[in-house]
């Protein structure tokens, strides 16, 4: 069967693209920045996922106001990056996985979550960075990507209570497949950044904080965060953050924190990033290295860092 | 201005300051402006559109307040009159300025202050929670800064 493993949740500032794209990574703003992927990098090369279910939005690039679906999957056999006015980013296409798309299209709607299907859709920064930084500059993405649109743009969103259980359907969904498929689901945006209005560039770094820390240990407390706190508290863009909570609930109630990281500012942006992966170990499914070793090495790799 | 279907919310939402709901009334108010932005996605509208501004406006039933926001690219007014951030970005892109740099003007700070205020840590919420104090503390400090910080930390 197929198994979601470990998540990683990322901003996916589109400032980040252009400082990649324009060759701007090693700039005193930028290097910061991406020092603080040095070590996401080698983890998602040492896992190897083979697909990613990428949980992101799309900022008026695919949907105009013709057509707003809250919840979307991209079913199609490739994805194209979008041009956002300025060209397409020089990134390659997403290839999806349409099989395993389909399966769980009808999973979850059976499981009375109405998604929208969609063939034919190009993707944004929202999709494009989290991949950026996670994988640099290759020619193809190492992996499948299955795009998991949300809308955050219009009002309402999705709750976090709903985002969550979502992420509980996809997991009985992708449990359900029969192919043997190692699975790292991602969710992206925020965190505490406003765009819009005099009150634009709030920053809530204790608000941050405190959904890091409970989205490992306690992510039912954060389903009950209602929409206008995440206003409040952290701007109006942070509501992008309920998209986390698709990516928690895909995984195991009892988690472990790998890595986080988080950096001020990033454009008009808190940047803020962890990986979770399930207590059980990912090594178990279709393993090429047995489960001491692997765990050995994350440890050595610990060290060095910290050291 | 707008009337939410669900009451209380939007009363609340007013209560915060310098930020504006885009809901369904919003974004219904808002359709043709947002829809005009849309279409400067594409080159030769842009093109037509830098070529005689007013006229491009035309082919967009908007209101004559929409058509002077944009005219004036009065920022804060399009985000009132139901325009959309990222559909104003397509409008700023085509005039060659960056989401910091709308930020910017849209807090009424020049692009230079707005960036050492980022790089400060950003606008604080203390004082910008609420209109009427009721996001605790009462201060008016608009551009109090928080802190700058970067850290990564593996764990377990």
């Amino acid at each position: 069967m197929a198994k979601i493993v470990a998540s990683v949740n990322v901003s996916h500032v589109p400032a980040i693209g252009a400082a990649i794209d324009l060759g701007k990574t090693q700039q005193p703003y930028w290097a910061p920045v991406f020092k603080g992927f040095t070590f996401s990098k080698k983890w998602i090369a040492d896992l190897k996922p083979d697909v990613i279910i990428l949980v992101y939005n799309d900022h008026a690039s695919a949907f105009s106001l013709e057509i707003i679906p809250t919840f979307a999957l991209g079913c199609a056999a490739v994805f194209p990056p979008a041009d956002e006015g300025w060209g397409p980013r020089p990134v390659p296409v997403a290839k999806g996985h349409p099989e395993l798309a389909s399966h769980i299209a009808q999973s979850v709607i059976l499981d009375e979550f109405d998604l929208t299907i969609v063939n034919k859709m190009d993707v944004d920064h929202g999709l494009t960075v989290p991949l950026s930084l996670m994988f640099g500059q290759p020619k193809e993405w190492p992996c499948k990507i299955i795009p998991l649109p949300v809308n955050v743009v219009q009002y309402p969103p999705p709750t976090g209570n709903r985002c969550f259980n979502l992420g509980k359907a996809i997991r009985r969904a992708v449990e359900s497949y029969h192919e043997d498929l190692r699975i790292v689901i991602f969710g992206t945006g925020g965190m505490s950044h406003q765009l819009q209005g005099p009150r634009a560039g709030l920053i809530n770094r204790k608000f941050d904080t405190n959904f890091l820390d409970k989205l490992v240990k306690d992510p039912v407390e954060l389903t009950k965060i209602p929409f206008l706190e995440y206003v409040r508290e952290a701007g109006s863009e942070a509501i992008e953050l309920v998209m986390w909570l698709i990516a928690r609930g895909a995984l195991d109630a009892k988690v472990r924190e790998v890595y986080r990281f988080y950096h001020v500012p990033t454009s008009n942006t808190a940047l803020g990033h962890i990986i979770l992966e399930n207590e059980t170990k990912p090594r178990a499914l279709g393993a090429k290295k047995p489960r001491a070793v692997a765990k050995k090495k994350a440890r050595v790799v610990g060290r060095r860092r910290a050291a | 201005m707008t009337k939410t279907p669900r009451p209380g919310t939007e009363d609340e939402f007013n209560d915060i300051p310098g930020t504006t709901l885009f809901d369904m009334q919003r974004s219904r108010q808002g359709y043709h402006l947002n829809m005009f932005c849309m279409s400067l996605m594409k080159p030769e509208n842009r093109a037509e559109f830098k070529a005689n501004e007013a006229a491009y406006l035309e082919k967009f039933p908007m209101t004559q307040q929409q058509r002077e926001a944009i005219l004036k690219r009065d920022w804060n007014q399009m985000i009132y009159l139901g325009g959309n951030i990222y559909f104003l970005s397509k409008l700023f892109s085509t005039d060659g300025l960056s989401f910091q740099h709308v930020a910017a003007l849209m807090t009424g700070s020049t692009q230079e202050q707005y960036a050492q205020m980022m790089l400060k840590g950003g606008r604080s919420v203390e004082g910008n929670r609420s209109k009427s104090g009721r996001g605790s503390s009462r201060s008016k400090s608009a551009e109090k800064p928080a802190r700058r910080e970067s850290k990564g930390k593996r764990r377990g």
